[in-house]
């Protein structure tokens, strides 16, 4: 019974760990900048870390947790930002108080995103392994052809929607709000970075708490050992489902304040095509699968680094390239982790950290 | 004891990223001008101190590297060029560029690194969503840009934002006109790339103005950026459909494949381009005699013989060692179109960002300005560009008039 | 009819391309369980070593192929090795990230080497288009080669798997590493030898994509390769047979929808297929049931 208790009290000692981690970031970076030595560099990055993190722990939700390998969030992030992007749109002319509307935004984004992984996550979720990550990964795909095929616009007579041209949608005056792949332009810029670490505690604090929770728990156990986990009872789709959902809002999130924080929103291969969900499973892989902080962590290391080489100019991407190998073979290489100890060793830091075997 | 070693992990990284905090923060300006140090253009050291500092961003890694290279390689010929000559009122050009991989997020975060550097004026961005995305940001400063390549309407849509090269709609309705005014033909088949804001942008005032040319429209066929290798079923639709002139809103480096797949297949209307399709002769080892009769309207040619253009792609051959494109001459331009404007103005370079951004904006109203990508060039209201297209044809592997 | 058939070869064609990359993928899956996203960056490479070979140093077209080809064997093996090797023991994810790195590098390096610029990639089939049907069809000499390539690969490699000792090695360290070690494999050298085939299979696919579609970039190998991928699934990941089937639906369906549905949203029309074929057969078109251990 105290092992319990010792591992409860761990556990919420690690968690807060975590929120203090990101209050102190944030505190300290707002001091950098009232102080006024941040580049305009840093400063344009602080919303996007944000976001990066946000997708990073969404992700981890249903790697880390869940166990699913999905290749396909970019495609969430995607509908969060054109759903919440199209709402401000149309609201931006009427006397809502712009809090109030981004707020809806968020809560629409959010939604959005939830139903649609629900919605994608009831066929997907009965395949495994690398055809569940292939199925993700087409998912994304087709959300981003849709998406860049969608034309949507608003008159007198109500919404208008064509998969052909703007001719096609016969509008009789009205705007046109997403106009194919020229996207949504003017969404209002309401992210910031307050509302961006606000949103970012928030999502650690339900993830946190539902992997601690009766929910979490039996998430994980269905991960484990799904055979084990049903026939105690538990519904292995019911579970898994709810673990894919909520991730998927959570992307949703992150693609609102994605699409808030810049004016123009296209659909390209760049943002929300597989390379995106590639880079944020990069994020949450580097980090530590089913380790929420480290998704944090390796999401801010991993966006902040190719802009600090920068000055390389056209080696830039070549060395990033060569970091994240490196990185990788660092932190998972066996050869390379016993060389590292060894290393730690003979500099006389005798910490026994691998002392004795993960299980 | 997994745990023990991923807190290990996460120390670790938090310690990097303390260090990559201080350092991107902390010690911002040594490390920009040691960075300026490295990239800048400047030929010679500068007879003064202060000098100009002009940036330009583009993608210059991944699909869209071309046009990014083009844009950086042809403003920096234009910079050396005036630096050679002694520099705009007497002060030198300082010239930096950022990869902005054709993405808005990258787009912006490579604007605020060339403004922590200190650039005063932005030649750019290259292409279209980061241009509208960096002019939202740029605004706020007051800072001058001008786009070589930005082409979508809402690029200029900002009063700091001007564009060298037409708008989309511009092109789409200009070679609507052309292709009526000039009874090209009546039945016309078109192909564009529907994931891209350019060719979508001009396929749609097209097909807008082509009702009132006369012009039918016989088949719209598309691609998109993730299927763009094979085209002969589309070409095929095309060919069934009884088009006689084939309307190629996109860039060369698609049309050489689809020049070469309907050869292929012997389906052999007229291909009619737009400016995107400059260029397409100066693919390394490109059979010209695909491109035989290939249409295109343009404001740029790089084999026209006047003296601008000759010692502009001459300079560039010399310099990269390939024939610039339109993406080039573009910013090779917009170069100019600073100098001239901030000569009118009387401008020098100790003026802070927003008073040179008010200063050249003023100029922009009334200038007049004769580049090898059109003459007379003045701008409206809106940032865009009056000029002419030429409409040229390719005749024997070149360019010709096609008046 | 006739161009329904039209439609139907530019998809054969274009399906034979994708099942030629798709292979290289496969098998690198069953033997090492591990998607090697850098297989369509080694594909680009095999498109570059063969237009050096061929134009810049005038070599004949077979000399030129195997140029490519010795170029991308080289290059996969040493891949393997570096990043790869080290990483066998640890999460699968872990050799994932490895491989989008490579990619990223390859992509990169020939960036630097090649520049942005497109190189228009001349043809390594010397056939003159045929007319079929009075001239209602043609066919191009590279769709012909392709498709006889295709097949003639696969038939090779299922034989050598089938017949051969080093294929039958190949087969036992794809079902289970630690016994085949027992069994006196050499499971190093068999990994080594999966990826110098699939690199040198990659080449070939290079040079046939190319061939057909005449443009080379950095980038050019990046969407083939994933489409490849996708085909591989589709079949069956870790079956031959299954890669070229799943490579040829892949590709008539791809041309199939653009013609008869829209071409705007072909991309889209295959990805669904797609994921109603893996509803209905969840492992692909021929691919082995998983057991489930308790």
């Amino acid at each position: 019974m105290d092992k319990v208790i010792a591992e409860k009290k761990k556990i919420t000692r690690s968690n807060l760990i975590t929120f203090a981690m990101v209050i102190i970031a944030y505190i300290v970076v707002e001091i950098m900048i009232n102080t006024g030595n941040v580049s305009s560099l840093f400063k344009g990055l602080l919303v996007p870390l944000c976001i990066y993190s946000i997708l990073a722990v969404s992700l981890n939700l249903v790697v880390g947790i869940s166990g699913e390998l999905s290749l396909g969030h970019a495609g969430f992030m995607c509908i969060g930002a054109f759903a919440s992007s199209t709402w401000s749109m149309i609201m931006k002319s009427t006397s809502m108080p712009e809090g109030l509307r981004f707020f809806i935004a968020i809560v629409i984004g959010a939604v959005t995103a939830a139903f649609f992984g629900f919605l994608i996550g009831i066929p997907v979720l009965r395949l495994k392994g690398d055809y569940l990550a292939i199925v993700t990964l087409a998912f994304g795909e087709i959300i981003k052809n849709l998406v860049n095929a969608l034309y949507f616009g608003i008159d007198a007579n109500g919404p208008h929607f064509s998969l052909e041209d703007s001719m096609h949608l016969n509008m009789d005056g009205g705007t046109i709000i997403i106009k194919g792949a020229q996207g949504i332009t003017g969404t209002p810029k309401n992210s910031n970075f307050t509302i961006g670490v606000v949103l970012l505690l928030i999502v650690l604090f339900i993830v946190l708490n539902l992997i601690n929770s009766r929910t979490g728990r039996a998430v994980m156990a269905i991960r484990d050992n799904r055979i084990a986990a049903e026939s105690v009872g538990l519904n292995a789709t019911k579970f898994k489902l709810l673990a894919f959902t909520i991730s998927a809002a959570i992307a949703g999130v992150g693609g609102v304040l994605y699409a808030h924080n810049l004016s123009s929103l296209q659909a390209l291969p760049k943002n929300f095509g597989y390379n995106q969900s590639i880079m944020i499973l990069v994020f949450v892989v580097m980090g530590g699968i089913g380790n929420i902080r480290g998704s944090v962590v390796a999401a801010v290391v991993l966006t902040v680094l190719p802009e600090l080489l920068r000055g390389l100019s056209d080696y830039r991407m070549l060395i990033y390239a060569v970091v994240l190998i490196l990185m990788m073979l660092c932190t998972s290489a066996p050869s390379w982790i016993q060389y590292r100890e060894r290393i730690m060793m003979s500099l006389g830091k005798n910490k026994k950290v691998n002392g004795k075997e993960s299980n | 004891m997994k745990k023990i070693l991923s807190v290990l992990l996460a120390g670790t990284m938090a310690a990097t990223l303390a260090a990559c905090g201080s350092s991107s923060t902390g010690s911002t300006s040594a490390a920009t001008t040691a960075a300026a140090g490295e990239t800048s253009a400047n030929s010679g050291s500068a007879s003064s101190d202060l000098t100009w500092k002009i940036g330009s961003q583009g993608p210059l890694t991944g699909g869209a590297a071309l046009y990014g290279e083009a844009v950086v390689n042809g403003a920096k010929v234009a910079v050396d060029e005036i630096n050679e000559a002694g520099g705009i009122n007497g002060y030198k050009i300082e010239f930096k560029t950022a990869d902005d991989e054709h993405d808005q997020e990258k787009a912006v975060n490579a604007y605020n690194s060339l403004k922590d550097w200190g650039m005063q004026v932005l030649v750019g961005p290259t292409t279209s969503s980061p241009t509208m995305a960096v002019a939202s940001e740029a605004v706020n400063d007051n800072m001058f840009m001008i786009t070589p390549s930005g082409s979508a309407v809402d690029c200029t849509a900002t009063a700091n934002a001007y564009r060298v090269c037409f708008s989309d709609p511009a092109q789409g309705t200009k070679s609507a006109q052309y292709i009526g005014q000039h009874k090209l033909a009546t039945k016309v088949a078109v192909l564009y790339d529907s994931s891209d804001v350019y060719s979508s942008g001009i396929y749609e005032a097209f097909a807008k103005e082509a009702a009132n040319q006369g012009i039918e429209i016989v088949d719209t066929e598309q691609f998109t950026a993730d299927s763009k290798t094979d085209f002969s079923t589309q070409l095929q639709k095309m060919q069934a459909a009884g088009a006689e002139l084939a309307f190629l809103p996109f860039y060369y480096t698609e049309a050489a494949l689809v020049l070469t797949q309907a050869n292929t297949m012997g389906f052999k209307p007229i291909f009619f381009g737009v400016d995107g399709m400059d260029g397409i002769l100066g693919l390394d080892n490109f059979d010209t005699s695909l491109a035989e009769g290939l249409m295109l309207l343009t404001p740029f040619a790089a084999d026209a013989t006047d003296d601008a253009t000759v010692n502009f792609v001459t300079r560039y051959k010399d310099a990269f060692g390939s024939t610039p494109i339109q993406f080039a001459a573009d910013a090779y331009d917009a170069v100019y179109i600073v100098k001239k404007a901030a000569e009118a103005a009387n401008l020098t370079p100790d003026k802070s960002v927003d008073e040179i951004g008010t200063a050249l904006e003023e100029q922009l109203k009334t200038l007049s300005y004769d580049g090898i990508t059109g003459a007379g060039m003045t701008w409206n209201e809106g940032g865009d560009v009056d000029k002419e297209p030429k409409a040229v044809v390719i005749k024997d592997g070149a360019y010709v008039s096609a008046e | 009819m006739m161009s329904f058939i039209s439609y139907l070869l530019n998809g054969l064609s274009l399906g034979s391309v994708y099942a030629i990359i798709a292979l290289g993928y496969t098998m690198v899956y069953g033997i090492a369980k591990m998607l090697n996203f850098a297989h369509g960056d080694i594909l680009m490479v095999g498109g570059y070593a063969a237009f050096i070979a061929l134009n810049s140093l005038g070599l004949p077209v077979p000399v030129s192929v195997l140029v490519s080809m010795v170029v991308c064997t080289l290059l996969g093996i040493t891949i393997e090795k570096v990043a790869y090797k080290p990483l066998r023991k640890a999460n699968s994810l872990s050799v994932l990230i490895t491989a989008i790195g490579v990619s990223y590098l390859l992509q990169n390096l020939a960036q630097l080497i090649f520049t942005a610029n497109p190189k228009s990639f001349s043809s390594f089939v010397g056939i003159e288009p045929i007319k079929l049907a009075g001239g209602q069809l043609t066919v191009s000499g590279e769709t012909v080669v392709t498709i006889f390539t295709c097949v003639i690969i696969v038939a090779g490699l299922v034989t050598f798997i089938n017949k051969t000792k080093a294929g039958q090695a190949m087969l036992a360290v794809s079902e289970d590493k630690g016994a085949a070690t027992l069994m006196g494999v050499d499971v190093n050298g068999t990994i080594s030898l999966t990826f110098a085939i699939g690199s040198a299979l990659a080449a070939i696919g290079g040079i046939l994509l190319c061939s057909a579609y005449p443009t080379l970039t950095p980038t050019t190998g990046a969407m083939p390769g994933i489409k490849a991928f996708v085909a591989a699934v589709l079949g069956g990941i870790g079956s031959i047979p299954g890669a070229f089937i799943g490579g040829i639906i892949l590709g008539v369906l791809e041309n199939l929808a653009k013609a008869y549905i829209s071409s705007k949203l072909s991309d889209a029309i295959v990805f669904s297929v797609l994921i109603i074929v893996l509803l209905v057969k969840p492992t692909g078109i021929l691919g082995k049931k998983i057991m489930e251990k308790v």
